[in-house]
């Protein structure tokens, strides 16, 4: 038996980003505009989309996909209760929703007449990062509590978005976080990044987030 | 964190191209990870051994090539090298810069055997 090398030179994560190329193509199918919402636990992640989904409304029509590692609804729940749409996967566990879960998903969300639906994924700065969706927009929620070090320590999330919410500014006045020097750090990664700092709390700056969304749907709808 | 789902790729990808070739068995599986890839190999060595079992990849050895972050100043364009932490540019201090390399993840090679014949 004589050892052979068969070149191969193929990407690992390769046959999670056709999937999502089909999700893509199938939200471009439907004129829906997806957004992949990511961030760690407890960054404000549901109450930033509550607060999104009342600022878009009723412009838009929308729906929610929520992602969650235990079989539990409260998420989903409050997106019920605004009447819309909304289907819950459950990871089983695991750690980010891939781009297969999701077109499983999407079987159980009738896309027709949603023009905008937003994907919550699994609370975690590592795993979402590397697995793509197909979304059109890839959207981080940070928070000031976290601490100003996020950017260097998960720096392929920090490259990998298009858009940085930065939640629970009300909270600035009572933690140490060193906005100056957490900017440093997303601009090293992401230069020029489009930055909104935010309360999804007290609705702060909520307003110039859903104004710049609003105009960023638009123009990917003339396209 | 989700290496069993990458391990389960890896699995995926060399048994294909080993079916391609009408192989008996793989010995050796290289991949090429990049700084920037949160992939702890342990881990997915670990994973290997369990789901590789009773497959032609049982046994392979796994081999990870790092490369290591590559990034570009866009301010004085000098190209420099970092291990661990993100870093300002080295010569003249600037924070504009561009990772250009250290994001690989991708398999490169097996090594086959087929009974009785070169492959």
């Amino acid at each position: 038996m004589t050892p052979t090398r068969v070149p191969v030179v193929e990407k690992i994560l390769d046959a999670n980003d056709q999937v999502a190329q089909q999700n893509r193509a199938l939200f471009d199918h439907h004129r829906t505009f997806a957004i992949n919402v990511m961030a760690s636990p407890g960054a404000g992640k549901t109450t930033f989309i509550l607060k999104t989904l009342e600022g878009l409304s009723p412009r838009y029509r929308m729906a929610v996909i929520e992602g969650d590692t235990a079989p539990v609804t409260i998420d989903a729940d409050k997106i019920s209760a605004l009447g819309l749409p909304v289907v819950q996967i459950n990871t089983g566990g695991d750690c980010h929703l891939d781009a297969v879960m999701l077109h499983a998903g999407l079987q159980s969300l009738p896309l027709d007449g949603v023009d905008i639906v937003l994907i919550e994924n699994v609370g975690n700065l590592i795993c979402p990062a590397a697995f793509k969706l197909g979304s059109h927009l890839n959207l981080l929620v940070a928070s000031t509590p976290e601490g100003d070090d996020k950017p260097y320590k998960y720096p392929n999330m920090y490259r990998g978005i298009d858009v940085l919410i930065i939640n629970k500014m009300d909270l600035i006045p009572y933690i140490d976080f060193n906005m100056a020097y957490f900017q440093q750090g997303v601009e090293i990664l992401n230069p020029g990044l489009r930055t909104f700092p935010v309360s999804a709390k007290t609705g702060e700056g909520m307003s110039e987030w859903i104004n710049w969304l609003d105009e960023v749907v638009q123009q990917h709808r003339k396209k | 964190m989700h290496e069993l789902a990458v391990t389960e790729s890896v699995l995926e990808i060399a048994l294909r191209h080993a079916g391609q070739v009408n192989a008996d068995r793989v010995t050796d599986i290289y991949l090429v990870i990049g700084r920037l890839s949160s992939i702890v190999d342990d881990s997915v060595q670990f994973y290997w051994n369990i789901i590789a079992e009773n497959t032609l990849c049982q046994n392979a050895n796994l081999h990870f090539k790092r490369v290591p972050a590559r990034l570009r100043c866009v301010d004085c364009q000098l190209e420099f090298e970092v291990q661990d932490s993100l870093s300002p540019c080295p010569q003249c201090g600037g924070y504009h810069i561009n990772v250009i390399g250290g994001e690989e993840f991708y398999v490169e090679s097996i090594i086959v055997e087929k009974e009785g014949a070169t492959v």
